[in-house]
């Protein structure tokens, strides 16, 4: 598995931390799946401190926390986000979201890479959530990136990888990249196929957040990923249009 | 002075930014920002405020 910034992760599943009916199950999901890294975002503090609460729960778990810039849709509020984010959650580490259509909720490549770029120069180790366009991924790398998060399918919709072809002509384009499918997932099997490919990582929050039992779906999101990278280090076969027999022709009885 | 906190207008005795965060009983991991530009936590003591700023107060919060 490839270092990201030079961490090396213990499996590759990244989760959201956002929707779960509880914090308990939360923490459940965290702790029954395993997953070692977790999404986190910042906004408005309300009275009492609910976000110190958050926060403590956040550093219980003992999993790499990357910050978002989740519904910043112009180049400065990003990167303002991300100072907020490294001062508040002491990492250089930032999942940068640039939103650029308010329906698919697909990114705004032209600002993510003006964004990547600065926050790089500035110390950042930026992880950029884009699309599957490959001369962006250049742009990104370009900018400094040094991981890669293409979407699977827009964010909370469930529908998997909208663009397999695309995916795949990726993960040969950037060969030593990380790379990261963020966002679209919706059950275990567009998880394994992710890996399939090759990626590194996926990056999910909504189908095990909103599931019935959300930590039996962060369990099973864990067995696929771990599945999937098994079934790609372990070198598949092509697909073919027709059968080949498996068993040997050679010795059969002649019985007709 | 009048200012706009979290989006909030309110009146307030404190002239700094640090001032401001204790007066409104923030504490813990928080970061500022004003007038849209961020405050690092080590400037809260000298910068100081004006009328009709606005201040944005932040905290972890959950996250995809």
């Amino acid at each position: 598995m490839r270092a990201f910034y030079g961490v090396d992760l213990l499996n590759p599943l990244m989760l959201g931390t956002a929707q779960y009916p509880s914090p308990a199950i939360l923490e459940e999901a965290f702790r029954t799946s395993g997953a070692g890294v977790a999404t986190v975002s910042l906004r408005r503090e309300g009275a009492g401190g609910t976000g110190q609460t958050f926060w403590k729960m956040i550093q219980d778990l003992g999993v790499h926390v990357l910050p978002n810039t989740a519904g910043c849709h112009t180049v400065k509020e990003a990167v303002t986000t991300a100072h907020m984010a490294r001062e508040v959650f002491d990492t250089k580490w930032i999942k940068l979201e640039l939103i650029g259509h308010t329906d698919s909720l697909q990114p705004d490549v032209f600002q993510l890479v003006e964004a990547a770029r600065i926050l790089s120069e500035d110390g950042f180790e930026v992880f950029p959530y884009t699309t599957e366009d490959l001369i962006v991924g250049e742009r990104l790398l370009e900018a400094g990136c040094e991981v890669l998060m293409p979407w699977g399918a827009p964010i909370g919709s469930g529908r998997g990888l909208n663009n397999i072809y695309a995916l795949r002509a990726m993960r040969a384009e950037f060969p030593d990249v990380p790379l990261v499918v963020d966002a679209g997932i919706g059950l275990p099997s567009h998880a394994a196929a992710a890996m399939e490919l090759g990626f590194d990582a996926v990056l999910l929050n909504t189908a095990v957040a909103r599931a019935g039992d959300p930590a039996a779906m962060a369990k099973a999101m864990m067995l696929a990923v771990e599945a999937g990278q098994a079934a790609f280090e372990a070198d598949p076969i092509e697909a073919r249009d027709m059968a080949e027999a498996s068993t040997p022709v050679i010795g059969k009885a002649f019985l007709s | 002075m009048k200012i706009v906190l979290n989006g909030e207008a309110r009146d307030v005795a404190a002239t700094t930014l640090a001032a401001l965060l204790e007066e409104c009983g923030f504490s813990g991991r928080v970061a500022t920002s004003l007038n849209e530009t961020f405050v690092p936590a080590t400037m809260r003591g000298v910068q100081t405020l004006n009328y009709g700023d606005r201040i944005e107060v932040v905290a972890p919060m959950q996250g995809g």
